[in-house]
């Protein structure tokens, strides 16, 4: 009897709903802290940011429609999913350099900042949104509204809690979203898909890409039916300055949250959801 | 365009005297404002720390009255260094006096604008008329009353601010540079000023080239009312002093209100930076009349939408979207309600749209007016006399026009409405989100949870239901997608001026 062979796995991307492969057919390899080869991850290209900018602006209506409870509900739901599949997660962060108890750590921290987000769903209106007091027969209040498809580039060295932290913000607000994972250690994002994909999140909501920052920064900044981007990391001054330019093409808002520790304080708030928040304000008259 | 086009159709009353038939009946005698108690000097300078100074390079530039095509005074040109000495004057007020002063005192002074402002309302109203060409009856009654009530607001956050972001300690972001648009002068500037003043930091403003009369008689009031020097800085001048703001190093707040296109310019000219900016830009404000409307209510709404302020209004109803049932009738009303516009002086008490701002801006208006005809449009217009002299353009409507129009795509900024129909809310709520604007909306409806219903899925900064064109301090405007970032008013106009920590 011969030792049983292990059925590795072959990491492709979420788009969504689903997992394809990237189209450009290209690839790179993603390594262990040993060196050692763990997957041929996929390297996407322009055509896969267009694809996946299409299906979250189709998932957007719909997901900014649902009430706060049902957000909440779903967001606790991933938390759920993570927490039965912890194992998993743990054994990813593993391989490419975490000891045991960090690896635990991260995934606890994780979990526990989706049901942090899940909290918010139905108070941030509450706390952010205000009844304006005007000087004339009128009622008028203003409400928060998700500003619409957010492209995120995700922490490049935290695979896991970073990635969790950036998006659940964002789709807590009723975004959608189309992330590109850390491009060293991209694995944790594709199983977070699979968390995903069993949570009862609509296909959409979250896109997950994996690939080159350096390729595809300019692509999630150029987009025309994207309105939002979002960074934490400190990148190189041409590229950020290429994203602001870029950006401004169809004035997407441009937010840069330097976080460096994901376990601060400050690295869960809601403003962090706020900054993906279109006020609107609403008049109407008073009167018989 | 002097003639309509369009032979208006023959209709059947819904009463007996249903048509609003002035001219028969009465006249209107003029009743203009006097301008004799206000005194314009025959040229301005800039007001840099303080003091009234002379720009560097000794160059000024007319201002014209667009209703009489006179000009009325001039402005000193800011270049470089003129925006170096204000950006410095304004570093030194933000780390010297300004900063050390307590909340309180600071709203003492915005207070203070406030009330002074009052006291010399009716003088800012004659000026921003003469300078700009809005009626005198909005000016008096809508502007100037406004940029008093937004200092009056914002003083009062100075010393609160700790009660405006919870969990956050708001700190003010120092130098602000500010560049503020023709259609609203003082009351833009207000916008502007309040809040960053009420935060705490100071500014450098500079007023649209074809309106900066108010400014520096604001100029004159913040003088009066003592701010300490360099607080407030106003520099005039055209598009290159704007450009010298944006770009200089010293500044760390950008906010801009203004077209769309400048605004996407401004806004790659600070990539890179860590200049913070607000941008108030362009919009194509849709108006959703559904068929249990009031409908006279509605027609009154449609009115004040597109054609207050000669339609030079960033979030002005500029698209009629009607349900097929009703749309006839409301079009007839339309027509006989702008009929009974008095278009004319803007220091006139009766007129109800005054001139267009510019002579850039009237053939701007006027080569829409050719591409909507020369895009198949039926074009329908008042028949008002208008003056011989001066900008004026008729209130016009453009009706049989798609979607892909240019002027239902682009904004226009003068006194035109397209006018489309649908059937189903859906189809109402797609055409008006098909724009790249998000700046404002109008839902006219009987039934108050539709109302809710178009107001949710419209995405837009303002919803304006069953009324339009209403604003107010404690009232948070602004846009959404192409519109712009950010909101002023309010107490989230205040996150444009601090940062958290």
């Amino acid at each position: 009897m011969s030792e049983r062979i292990e059925v590795l796995k072959t990491y492709k991307t979420y788009v969504g709903g689903a997992f394809p492969r990237s189209e450009s057919g290209h690839y790179y390899k993603v390594f262990d802290s040993e060196g050692d080869l763990l997957a041929n991850a996929c390297m996407c290209s322009r055509k896969d940011v267009r694809d996946a900018v299409k299906a979250a602006r189709g998932a957007f209506k719909s997901w900014n429609s649902r009430t706060a409870y049902n957000k909440g509900q779903i967001l606790y739901r991933i938390a759920e999913m993570m927490e039965t599949r912890r194992g998993q997660f743990e054994e990813e962060l593993s391989k490419i350099g975490f000891t045991a108890e960090e690896a635990k750590a991260d995934v606890n921290a994780s979990i526990d900042r989706l049901i942090y987000y899940a909290g918010w769903t139905d108070k941030y209106q509450q706390v952010f949104g205000s009844v304006n007091p005007v000087a004339s027969s009128h009622f008028n209040f203003s409400l928060l509204d998700a500003t619409g498809v957010v492209a995120i580039m995700a922490p490049e060295n935290s695979p896991l809690l970073g990635l969790v932290s950036v998006i659940a913000p964002v789709i807590a607000g009723g975004n959608v979203c189309v992330v590109l994972a850390s491009e060293q250690y991209p694995l944790p994002s594709i199983s977070f898909a699979e968390v995903l994909h069993s949570s009862d999140v609509p296909g959409g909501v979250i896109n997950i890409l994996t690939g080159k920052k350096s390729d595809l920064a300019e692509h999630f900044a150029s987009h025309m039916d994207v309105n939002a981007i979002f960074y934490t990391d400190k990148l190189d001054n041409e590229m950020a300055k290429q994203i602001d330019e870029l950006a401004s093409n169809n004035v997407k808002r441009v937010v840069k949250k330097p976080v460096e520790d994901w376990y601060a304080s400050d690295a869960e708030t809601p403003y962090f959801i706020m900054d993906f928040q279109e006020t609107k304000t609403t008049w109407h008259p008073v009167g018989f | 365009m002097s003639e309509s086009i369009t032979e208006e159709k023959t209709y059947k009353p819904t009463s007996p005297n249903s048509k609003l038939d002035f001219q028969s009946v009465w006249e209107y005698d003029s009743a203009p404002e006097s301008s004799a108690n206000l005194e314009i000097k025959d040229q301005y300078q800039l007001f840099i720390n303080g003091k009234f100074v002379k720009p560097e390079k000794g160059r000024y530039f007319k201002s014209i009255n667009p209703a009489t095509e006179e000009e009325i005074t001039e402005f000193a040109e800011a270049t470089q260094k003129d925006v170096d000495k204000a950006v410095k004057a304004a570093r030194k007020a933000f780390e010297g006096e300004w900063s050390k002063i307590s909340g309180k005192t600071r709203g003492k002074y915005i207070y203070r604008i406030a009330r002074m402002l009052q006291e010399r309302a009716r003088e800012f109203a004659i000026a921003e008329s003469m300078d700009g060409g809005k009626p005198i009856r909005e000016s008096r009654d809508v502007d100037i009353p406004l940029v008093a009530a937004h200092f009056f607001y914002y003083a009062g956050w100075a010393d609160k601010l700790d009660y405006a972001f919870p969990g956050k300690k708001p700190e003010p972001l120092g130098v602000c540079g500010q560049i503020i648009p023709w259609n609203f002068p003082l009351l833009m500037l207000a916008w502007k000023i309040a809040p960053a003043l009420a935060c705490g930091n100071t500014v450098v403003l500079k007023p649209a080239e074809t309106t900066s009369l108010t400014a520096m008689l604001f100029a004159e009031l913040v003088k009066d009312a003592g701010l300490p020097d360099g607080v407030v800085n106003i520099i005039t001048g055209a598009g290159q002093t704007g450009a010298a703001i944006v770009n200089h190093s010293g500044i760390d707040k950008i906010a801009f209100t203004g077209s769309t296109t400048v605004g996407k310019i401004i806004q790659k000219s600070l990539a890179g930076t860590h200049k913070k900016y607000t941008l108030e830009l362009g919009g194509k404000g849709a108006l959703i009349v559904f068929e249990d409307a009031a409908i006279d209510q509605a027609v009154e709404g449609i009115i004040n939408a597109i054609f207050f302020n000669q339609g030079h209004v960033c979030c002005a109803g500029s698209r009629l979207l009607v349900q097929e049932g009703i749309a006839d009738k409301v079009i007839m009303k339309l027509r006989d309600r702008m009929e009974s516009l008095i278009v004319g002086d803007p220091l006139d008490k009766n007129t109800d749209i005054g001139a267009i701002n510019s002579k850039q801006q009237f053939e701007t208006v006027n080569q829409y007016l050719e591409i909507g005809v020369n895009e198949g449009a039926d074009v329908y217009q008042s028949k008002c006399e208008i003056p011989d002299s001066g900008y004026f353009i008729r209130p016009t409507l453009f009706t049989n026009v798609s979607q892909s129009n240019r002027v239902v795509q682009e904004e226009i900024f003068g006194p035109v409405l397209t006018i489309q129909t649908f059937r189903t809310a859906d189809e109402a709520i797609e055409k008006a989100n098909n724009t790249p604007f998000g700046l404002a909306g109008g839902v006219w409806t009987d039934k108050g949870s539709k109302i809710f219903r178009v107001g949710k899925e419209l995405r837009s900064g303002v919803i304006w239901a069953n009324t339009y064109n209403k604003f107010d301090p404690t009232s948070p405007f602004g846009g959404y997608k192409e519109s712009g970032v950010g909101r002023e008013g309010g107490l989230h106009g205040l996150a444009a001026y601090v940062n958290l920590k």
